[in-house]
């Protein structure tokens, strides 16, 4: 008994040891990091994986025949498979590495979207998505002639699920929709949605950037057909990401890029491509980032996603009761099922200025429209200050944000 | 707390919460708007010129403090000038929030603009201290009815 109460222990003291940033100063002040949905901080083993890899392992992949070169596809390509597994994927063929979630996105608006999409065609997202995953598909709309259709949200940040199931039509093509709101912490019913668009015969892609670091994901368990994430907000190295595709939609589609290491032979009359994941891999990758990936997936699995969601979640439940009952403080974004995110607006203060004194106190939040330029107007509101959580926060930082808007206050008083 | 204070002084406070100026003007001359991408901050900037002289001014918008405050010490400070005498001080200012120009041998020329000059210690709210001169030069060199910060390099 005791032994299972032992490891069930989250011993906030020994993670946040394992990141060295989390203990130095900003402006003379302790560093308070609430911006985790902008990026998240790196653990000891990813850099110390960086550095090996730069000092000991440098070469370049799926080329050379000499030691380095061996050595360097070998770690590269197991990190591949960590990503496989993390994600619970069928196969490394569906792993393609990216530059992250954007590009991600990209690859599928190119390499799916203008194949299969034509004029009159429809592709469905959500009225909380980022500009990465508006934007992709307005180009690709555009240029096909074909249509945007948006999920609406209420006032709590929740979709309406129900005016999806109207959207769906036989001119669908695609559903693109966000995991977690970067903006609003919401946690959408994505099975029912990936389940509601099946039915329908529609593909869909998540984008699951705000999620991975936080909630176990199983993409066999959701049956979508894309998942995209970045390794930087999964204590990874940034420049690195990941899209998982079915391997049966991936081998349907086009090359995204065209370049070494994509082809299988190439003559001035025709280039036959690789196999996947390679074909949708031009060029020289990210290695080190996706070495240093792989070794924050470690990280995340020795803790366990299960223990770190309910940690969350309970600093998440103190954070919007002690920030929600500021006089003057309005939550923005109050979804019954939410992430580690708490927006918030000041009364007649902006929330530039809110950034700009909490950063004198040490504490690191994101203020602005946070990508999502629809959403504010949803709210009708021009930003928000936005507190963004990760497995290594404590309520202490969070009391440390509350005294903080306590200053905020004083100097607008 | 002491560059804090510097930098929102009562004087900026108080024209944040009641901005001058704070119109837009029916018969102006020039126009311009300044937008921040980054953050979403929006001024219209309208001015009304009687040959070189600009004899009327307004603006409207949302925004932070600073750039709201600066841009309605901008109205005060450039009613009534001409419009060399307008871009000068732009000039002046922009070199006093990005510390390329020291305030106190100066300060008599930048009036109440001298409140601002605890910009100059925080880089990343340099853009929206000068958010609505922009638009402002904009509106008088007719070059773009839509300004964005983006077009300043990065301090």
């Amino acid at each position: 008994m005791q032994t299972v109460e032992k490891e069930l222990l989250f011993d906030i003291e020994t993670i946040r040891n394992n990141f060295p940033i989390l203990h130095t100063s900003v402006h003379g002040k302790k560093l308070v990091y609430l911006d985790n949905a902008a990026t998240t901080q790196k653990p000891r083993s990813v850099l110390e994986t960086l550095d090996i890899y730069y000092r000991e392992q440098n070469a370049n992949i799926h080329r050379g025949v000499h030691h380095l070169s061996e050595v360097a596809t070998f770690e590269y390509e197991k990190a591949r498979g960590k990503v496989k597994n993390f994600i619970n994927a069928s196969d490394n063929k569906e792993i393609i590495f990216t530059r992250g979630t954007t590009e991600s996105i990209n690859l599928v608006a190119h390499s799916f979207g203008r194949k299969f999409l034509h004029e009159g065609d429809e592709i469905i997202i959500s009225a909380m998505e980022h500009h990465s995953n508006i934007v992709p598909w307005q180009l690709l709309c555009e240029e096909k002639k074909a249509v945007l259709r948006v999920i609406p949200m209420n006032d709590d940040g929740e979709l309406i699920v129900g005016e999806f199931e109207k959207l769906l039509s036989r001119k669908t093509k695609l559903v693109s929709v966000v995991y977690v709101s970067n903006s609003l912490g919401t946690v959408n019913p994505i099975k029912k949605i990936i389940e509601r668009a099946h039915q329908n015969g529609t593909p869909v892609l998540i984008d699951g950037a705000q999620a991975v670091a936080h909630m176990n994901v199983d993409v066999k368990e959701l049956d979508c057909d894309f998942f995209a994430f970045s390794g930087h907000k999964l204590f990874g190295p940034t420049g690195i990401g990941v899209l998982y595709g079915k391997q049966s939609i991936l081998e349907t589609m086009n090359p995204f890029q065209g370049g070494g290491d994509m082809i299988r032979s190439v003559t001035f009359e025709k280039t036959t491509y690789n196999d996947l994941p390679y074909k949708f891999e031009a060029g020289t990758p990210h290695i080190a980032g996706g070495i240093g990936l792989g070794a924050a997936i470690d990280f995340v699995q020795k803790i366990g996603l299960q223990k770190i969601y309910e940690y969350e979640h309970e600093l998440l439940t103190y954070a919007m009761r002690v920030i929600g009952s500021i006089a003057g403080v309005q939550l923005i974004g109050t979804a019954k099922e939410k992430a580690g995110v708490v927006s918030f607006v000041l009364e007649n203060i902006h929330p530039h200025d809110i950034g700009t004194i909490l950063d004198r106190e040490g504490v690191a939040i994101r203020t602005g429209h946070h990508c999502t330029q629809p959403v504010m107007k949803r709210f009708g509101i021009p930003a928000t200050a936005r507190a963004s959580f990760a497995l290594y926060n404590t309520k202490d930082e969070i009391d440390a944000l509350v005294k903080g808007i306590g200053k905020v206050k004083e100097v607008f008083a | 707390m002491s560059e804090l204070n510097e930098l929102y002084q009562q004087l900026i406070l108080e024209h944040n919460k009641s901005p001058r100026n704070f119109k837009k003007l029916e018969n102006a001359s020039h126009y311009a708007e300044g937008f921040n991408p980054l953050c979403g901050d929006h001024y219209e900037v309208w001015l009304k010129l009687d040959g070189n002289r600009i004899v009327d001014i307004g603006f409207l918008g949302n925004g932070c403090a600073i750039s709201k405050s600066s841009a309605s010490m901008m109205t005060t400070s450039i009613k009534g000038t001409t419009v060399e005498e307008a871009e000068k001080l732009f000039e002046k200012f922009h070199q006093v929030v990005t510390g390329k120009w020291s305030v106190d041998e100066n300060i008599e020329e930048l009036g109440c603009l001298g409140a601002l000059t605890g910009v100059s210690e925080f880089p990343a709210r340099i853009k929206c201290a000068t958010l609505a001169w922009h638009a402002m030069h904009s509106a008088l060199t007719n070059s773009a009815k839509t300004i964005s910060t983006e077009e300043e390099k990065n301090q």
